[in-house]
């Protein structure tokens, strides 16, 4: 199947500091990526770079066979490319409805007031918002406001959503939540990719997965292929570690 | 509907004072028609894009040389003052383009220098202005309580044209996505909003009926000079009248402009020589004590909840049920 969403060669430059350095990725509609790596890695540059935020300095982000990268953030959102924000980031004194019924508006299928406010109540009921629909976004838990990111997202009814730690902050019990709700988002066909810290989160959700460090691309693979790369290993827990690690397995 | 009532009643009452026949009265009220006109346009920038405009006086002067140059042309005075809505519409379409990108003091301190240049544009280019000469306009061969009359109604008819635009914009698609761009610009654009062209949009709509005001200003008063109509009170005026009043809602212009206006006629009155320094006082006090305005503590006091943002969703919510 040809990709949904590809990167070729994508660089993004911060001044001297390289923050994505040509990166190729390529995402099959339907999947479930996750995008891994230390912090200052490049992950959420990435997420930038495929809606528009940044322009990439080199390279092409192609979204159903077109080129995106230069398009304007809200051209690319109607698309139908949704992101979610690792920090939160609601229309604070809209309500939570409201807020949904932003992106049902203004995104893909432009709806009316009165179709969007019932996408919106559809959205809020999916993520568990639904009896909080009238309270302002501003007064919403952490988990909620993260759960509103989630609503506002769905109702774009994206091809692809970009999830950026949508888990960060969140307790154990929410997480089992969030992760129940992303497994549905995904069986209803939409393409995700998601960054993540929390490994137990990728190990389970994620068909493949790509590890970023410095900028670049170092990985790629099955969560097991990941979790026993020598590479992925090193970035994370640091070369002494590897190497001891390299040795034991090597003896043993 | 209902909700109208009092407004309409309200507008009916105003149109009646040409009945007390009281020539200073009505100079009283084509001010505040004027102060109404300037704070509701700025309040569909300023208010629903949050994006805090200093053009206004800009706006007031070129539409106000506008009209006159346009009428000294020989241009009959309501096709001139239609002209000038167009002109100085047109000219905050191009200047939005350009600065609007800008965000916060940046973009205040931008659109603040624009009515500085216009200044001194009308002051130099003595062959079109007047001058720093000034420019006289056409006499009106009617008597002075007709003329009176006439730029009341004709001021009161620009402002209800200025509230039912500000009306029709907060309940609208743009009304809506104006909200998103002031509470979150960035979230705005993610969810497909075309900010660029809705920030222009709204600017272009703050200068409409601005240019308008300028022109009828400048026939009813038959003379101009560019410090009287570019005056940076001008600016400033349309501002405190909308924090006043309730910012980001449709009538806390409107109620902004009358409240300042019968303050600054007291203030002057009583305090002749210190009148400017009383008046800023009692703004910053005014505004101190009412961050969100007059319709903002009455609001909250009746329970409906905290300020503009609520009201757009009760607004979306009535045309949904």
């Amino acid at each position: 199947m040809s990709a949904i969403l590809s990167l070729q060669g994508v660089s993004v430059r911060f001044g001297g500091l390289m923050a994505l350095s040509e990166v190729d990725l390529a995402v099959a509609p339907g999947e479930v990526v996750g995008l891994i790596g230390p912090n200052g890695a490049g992950k959420t540059t990435l997420v930038n770079a495929v809606t528009g935020v940044y322009r990439p300095a080199a390279g092409q982000v192609l979204f159903d066979g077109r080129r995106i990268d230069g398009m304007k953030t809200y051209q690319i959102a109607r698309l139908g490319i949704a992101r979610t924000y690792q920090i939160v980031q609601p229309f604070p004194e809209m309500t939570a409805v409201a807020n949904v019924m932003a992106s049902a508006v203004f995104g893909p299928h432009a709806l009316g007031m009165g179709d969007a406010r019932h996408k919106a109540q559809e959205a809020l009921e999916f993520v568990g918002l639904g009896a909080q629909a009238d309270v302002p976004a501003s007064e919403l838990t952490l988990a909620g406001r993260k759960r509103l990111e989630l609503a506002k997202g769905l109702a774009m009814d994206p091809k692809v959503l970009l999830l950026d730690e949508v888990n960060a902050g969140l307790n154990p019990a929410e997480i089992d939540f969030a992760l129940d709700l992303i497994r549905q988002i995904a069986a209803r066909g939409v393409t995700i990719i998601i960054i993540e810290h929390l490994m137990k989160v990728v190990m389970n959700l994620c068909t493949r997965i790509v590890v970023l460090h410095h900028g670049a691309k170092i990985a790629e693979g099955t969560p097991a292929e990941i979790s026993r790369d020598a590479r992925v290993i090193e970035a994370y827990l640091g070369n002494r570690y590897a190497r001891t690690q390299h040795a034991e397995g090597g003896g043993g | 509907m209902k909700r109208w009532l009092p407004v309409v009643l309200g507008i009916a009452v105003i149109a009646a004072l040409p009945v007390l026949g009281d020539n200073y009265l009505l100079r009283l009220g084509t001010m505040f028609a004027m102060y109404a006109v300037l704070a509701l346009s700025w309040n569909i920038i300023g208010g629903f894009a949050g994006y805090p405009s200093f053009a206004s006086a800009a706006f007031f002067g070129l539409g106000a040389y506008s009209g006159a140059i346009l009428q000294g042309a020989g241009l009959p005075m309501p096709l001139a003052w239609a002209a000038a809505c167009l002109a100085t519409a047109l000219f905050a379409a191009l200047l939005g383009m350009a600065i609007l990108h800008l965000k916060g003091h940046y973009f205040a301190i931008a659109s603040l220098v624009v009515g500085e240049v216009l200044l001194e544009v009308a002051t130099s280019w003595t062959d079109l202005t007047g001058g720093g000469m000034g420019l006289n306009l056409p006499i009106i061969r009617i008597s002075v309580d007709a003329q009176a009359r006439l730029f009341f109604w004709s001021m009161l008819t620009l402002a209800v044209l200025t509230l039912v635009l500000a009306w029709r914009v907060f309940e609208s698609r743009l009304g809506f996505g104006l909200q998103c761009i002031r509470q979150n610009e960035d979230a705005a654009a993610m969810v497909g909003v075309n900010t660029t062209l809705y920030k222009v949009i709204a600017f272009t709509l703050s200068a409409l009926f601005v240019g308008g005001a300028g022109a009828m200003y400048a026939s009813w008063v038959f003379y101009i000079e560019p410090p009287d109509v570019f005056h940076v009170l001008l600016a400033v005026k349309p501002i405190v009248m909308a924090l006043l009043g309730g910012v980001g809602t449709v009538l806390g212009p409107v109620l902004g402009a009358g409240v300042f206006l019968v303050t600054e006629e007291l203030v002057w009155r009583n305090f002749l020589d210190i009148h400017a320094g009383v008046l800023g006082l009692i703004i910053v006090v005014l505004i101190f004590f009412l961050p969100r305005g007059i319709l903002g503590l009455v609001r909250r006091r009746r329970g409906v909840g905290p300020g503009p943002g609520a009201r757009q969703v009760y607004a979306l919510r009535r045309e949904v049920s």
